[in-house]
């Protein structure tokens, strides 16, 4: 881009976005003058209305606690088995047990990470039967894709010094893994591990939506039942939570960023 | 992670080892009882034999002329949703992330008529964009579905809510982070705010903002997949329904459907984005 020239691309592509938006809205047929008329923005509003005020009797609030901490832990067990799992599958992965193991490892890894969480969910529903079990598999399997390659691709740029070094002084294969990769790599794998645990804390909350536990489950069925002051209590724990772990994780960053620097 | 470099006599990296380990299991000992971990489940003969006979009706695949049909609709929908709720958003977030942004704002510059009044005013709108963001785009389809019904309407408008969220945040980060002088000089020389934003502003981050709204887009068609699981239209609710009646020949093939859609939509952006850098 020379200077002072029209910065013409970012308006093509914003154009063919609104012809695209455009085509879409025809297609779907959605009429927004009705979903935005009188009657259904009046209904909306009275649809709104049953969330005021929350419900905030103690034993409910015990109840919503109580789902909470079944999200956090959810989401702890499923990022710590995954991360587990992934280390497991990048050794492969990275090419470390013989070249030839090296692409069906990665093509494992990219299935287990393409299919999305709520569709393992529902799977695992089947297999394990309704319940936060249900739930913080469908993390594990989902998060071990992710981590298991990003673990291979940490493993493969570590730089192969320290092993050869203990492998030349003689060192077997895994002793010379052990003090000359793992200590390299470590720092990166628990901040990979620790990055997905936040996103899994999100994603624990909405995997209750296909019965797979936590604060998720709870307001699917008080949502169904018409409970709404119970959901309305249900949502602000939510945001909660994803706030104080927003917060947190921010905090810790620039916390561990300045100990580095 | 510092692993002691001090000449150790036996083993330098035990100690931070150690430490891990027990990080790892303080917190899997209340987790484990809290999920209810129990891997025999898994192996009960209810839960194996529905587990088998569902995956065992995964091939063949559902390759019927109609079926076909109706995936290839669902995924046009799932498209399309994704798109009208991503423009809705673009709509909204626009003028919220221009509302909030410091570098616009003529008070920052010296005294100006009733700056407290606007800088409270702010806070509402930063709020609002917390808010938005914050509930996950599943929950607002799963409100949406209760308040205007199963369908697509449902996904658009949580798309548009949530991303709305997301894009506003990341448009004033942009407003703020790119060459802010340009804008000021317009401040200063007596412009409004909307004078700054056009002629200090946009010019400079278009590209950035442009961007960042085709990679958004991308998450939205992933978003929106997931999303008709509790009936916001499109792949999704197809997909969850052929799972409740374990049609497993139909869930293989919505399954290949949304990864060649995933796909797509992950070409269609880096095209685009390479472009535009």
């Amino acid at each position: 881009m020379t200077a002072g020239a029209f910065v013409w691309r970012p308006w093509a592509v914003l154009g063919g976005f609104a012809l695209a938006a455009g085509a879409s809205l025809a297609y779907l047929g959605v009429d927004f003058g009705t979903l935005l008329g009188r009657d259904s923005v009046r209904q909306m509003a009275q649809f709104a209305q049953g969330f005021v005020p929350p419900d905030t009797s103690p034993e409910f609030l015990e109840r919503t606690l109580a789902g909470a901490t079944e999200t956090l832990a959810i989401s702890a067990l499923g990022t710590l088995l995954a991360a587990l799992a992934g280390a497991l599958f990048a050794l492969p992965a990275s090419g470390r047990w013989g070249r030839w193991l090296r692409a069906p490892a990665r093509l494992g890894l990219n299935v287990l990470r393409s299919i999305p969480e709520l569709v393992w969910a529902v799977f695992m529903v089947l297999a394990a039967g309704l319940g936060p079990f249900a739930g913080c598999l469908a993390l594990a399997v989902h998060t071990a894709g992710v981590l298991g390659r990003l673990f291979a691709e940490t493993l493969e740029n570590a730089p192969p010094e320290p092993a050869r070094a203990l492998r030349d002084a003689g060192a077997g294969a895994t002793l010379a893994f052990l003090y000359g990769t793992l200590p390299v790599v470590l720092p990166q794998f628990t901040s990979y591990a620790l990055y997905r645990w936040e996103y899994n804390i999100r994603m624990a909350a909405v995997l209750g939506f296909v019965g797979a536990g936590g604060l998720g489950q709870m307001l699917y069925v008080s949502l169904s039942v018409f409970k709404t002051h119970e959901a309305a209590t249900l949502l602000i724990a939510m945001i909660a939570m994803v706030s104080i772990v927003d917060l947190l994780s921010a905090w810790l960053r620039r916390f561990l960023g300045r100990s580095d620097a | 992670m510092q692993v002691g470099a001090a000449a150790a006599p036996r083993d330098p990296a035990l100690p931070a080892r150690v430490v891990l380990a027990a990080v790892v299991l303080v917190l899997l000992w209340p987790a484990l009882e809290l999920t209810e971990f129990d891997p025999r489940k898994l192996f009960e003969t209810g839960n194996l034999l529905t587990m088998a006979r569902f995956l065992g009706t995964f091939f063949p695949m559902a390759l019927g002329a109609d079926f076909l049909g109706l995936v290839l609709r669902s995924a046009l929908e799932t498209l399309a949703l994704a798109t009208v709720g991503m423009a809705l958003a673009i709509a909204l977030a626009a003028p919220l992330a221009l509302a909030v942004s410091e570098s616009l704002s003529v008070s920052r510059i010296g005294p100006a008529p009733r700056a407290w009044l606007r800088r409270m005013l702010r806070v509402p709108v930063r709020l609002l964009l917390v808010v938005m963001r914050s509930i996950p785009e599943i929950v607002w389809a799963l409100l949406f579905v209760r308040a205007v019904g199963l369908g697509p309407a449902a996904g658009i408008l949580a798309i548009a809510i949530n991303y709305a969220g997301m894009l506003g945040k990341v448009y004033f980060e942009i407003f703020e982070a790119g060459d802010t002088r340009p804008a000021r000089a317009v401040l200063e020389s007596g412009g409004g705010r909307l004078h700054a934003f056009f002629y200090g502003i946009l010019p400079v981050s278009l590209p950035e903002l442009v961007s960042y709204t085709v990679y958004r887009w991308e998450c939205a068609i992933r978003a929106s997949v997931v999303m008709g699981f509790v009936g916001a239209g499109g792949l999704g609710q197809q997909m969850e329904l052929s799972m409740r009646m374990l049609e497993g020949g139909e869930v293989a093939t919505m399954l290949v459907a949304f990864f060649a859609l995933v796909m797509l939509a992950d070409a269609i952006s880096a095209l685009l984005r390479k472009g535009l850098t």
